[in-house]
């Protein structure tokens, strides 16, 4: 769903730009209050191998590819604010060394491709845990509805923020309806891949899967600033 | 369990090159869905070149080779800049929080 340079207005772009920033910026400082020590290379792990399975287009109509987006297995994977930070390192890659999405669209990819599948993907992802089973497969079928529900939403995201600020003006519905169509049809690519990774991992290393900490509590080590006796006193 | 996180990302990262190497040859070149989409409604031609167009990877390729190898290739290059880069940034925010955290403690 790459958007290239000139799909959207001056406009549209730096405020999508804003808003990416602030978005960024915001899950910047959340992700700073998570201090485990695996952090950081799970997060280049995250971030390389969505990059890899963004290179694996698969049919999905007559005519028509799609790939991995990854909002929901970075969300599992590594929480949703680390998610969208890998994933606006993967656009930020694409963008600038591989010509993949234009350089003007960035703020436009990020909010299509990292912000709104996060979040949509994350909000899924715990509304179906809290209903499924407390087991692994829970957690790999929450991933997976996650997965295929961000997907058209931020399709149906790119036709409003088309409808919104897009250099051409066509029909809305039209627009929305054939960006959703398709889109969910790459949904279930999403979902299966999605659960075909989450289960990999919660299978070998359910400690490393941020989605599934509450198959695992026993050993909770947090560490934490210490009160200031000068403040105190 | 804590020390072998390495081996877990070693292994990860070395699936993900394999994934370039050897899978992406294989990937449906078609249209993506915002591609199709734009081509249906009549707007794919308002895409222009990014103004990175002319940088040697760009469209996966190495020095507009996109063929077989030239295109793992440069995935494969993508797959070690965005690792260094993801843990990089998300190294830093810990290292910057947990100075912060000294300076509070040691302030006292």
């Amino acid at each position: 769903m790459h958007v290239p340079d000139g799909f959207f207005d001056a406009t549209t772009s730096v405020g999508a730009g804003v808003v990416s920033a602030g978005a960024i910026g915001l899950s910047l400082r959340k992700a700073a209050d998570d201090l485990s020590d695996r952090l950081a290379p799970m997060a280049g792990l995250v971030a390389a191998f969505i990059f890899a399975l963004q290179l694996l287009n698969f049919p999905v109509a007559s005519g028509t590819s799609g790939h991995l987006v990854g909002g929901a297995l970075a969300a599992v994977l590594v929480g949703p604010w680390v998610a969208v930070i890998c994933l606006s390192i993967v656009l930020f890659v694409q963008a600038l060394l591989f010509a993949d999405g234009g350089l003007t669209a960035y703020g436009i990819n990020v909010i299509l491709m990292a912000i709104v599948p996060v979040a949509v993907a994350y909000v899924v992802f715990v509304v179906a845990r809290k209903v499924l089973p407390k087991t692994r497969s829970g957690v790999v079928t929450a991933s997976a509805v996650g997965a295929f529900f961000s997907v058209p939403v931020a399709a149906a995201t790119f036709a409003v923020l088309f409808g919104v600020g897009g250099t051409i003006d066509l029909d809305f519905r039209s627009v929305l309806f054939a960006m959703v169509g398709t889109h969910v049809l790459i949904g279930i690519g999403e979902a299966a891949i999605t659960a075909a990774i989450v289960s990999a991992v919660v299978g070998t290393r359910p400690d490393l899967v941020h989605g599934a900490s509450a198959l695992h509590t026993p050993l909770d080590v947090r560490t934490t600033v210490p009160a200031r006796p000068d403040l105190a006193a | 369990m804590r020390t072998n996180v390495r081996i877990f990302v070693a292994a990860g990262l070395l699936l993900a090159v394999a994934l370039a190497l050897f899978v992406s040859p294989l990937a449906s070149p078609e249209p993506d869905g915002l591609q199709r989409v734009a081509v249906d409604e009549g707007f794919d031609d308002a895409a222009v070149d990014s103004s990175t167009a002319g940088s040697p990877l760009a469209g996966y390729a190495v020095d507009g080779d996109d063929r077989g190898t030239a295109g793992a290739v440069s995935g494969v290059i993508g797959i070690l800049i965005t690792f260094g880069l993801g843990t990089a940034v998300v190294g830093v925010l810990r290292v910057l929080r947990t100075d912060e955290a000294e300076s509070v403690s040691t302030s006292a």
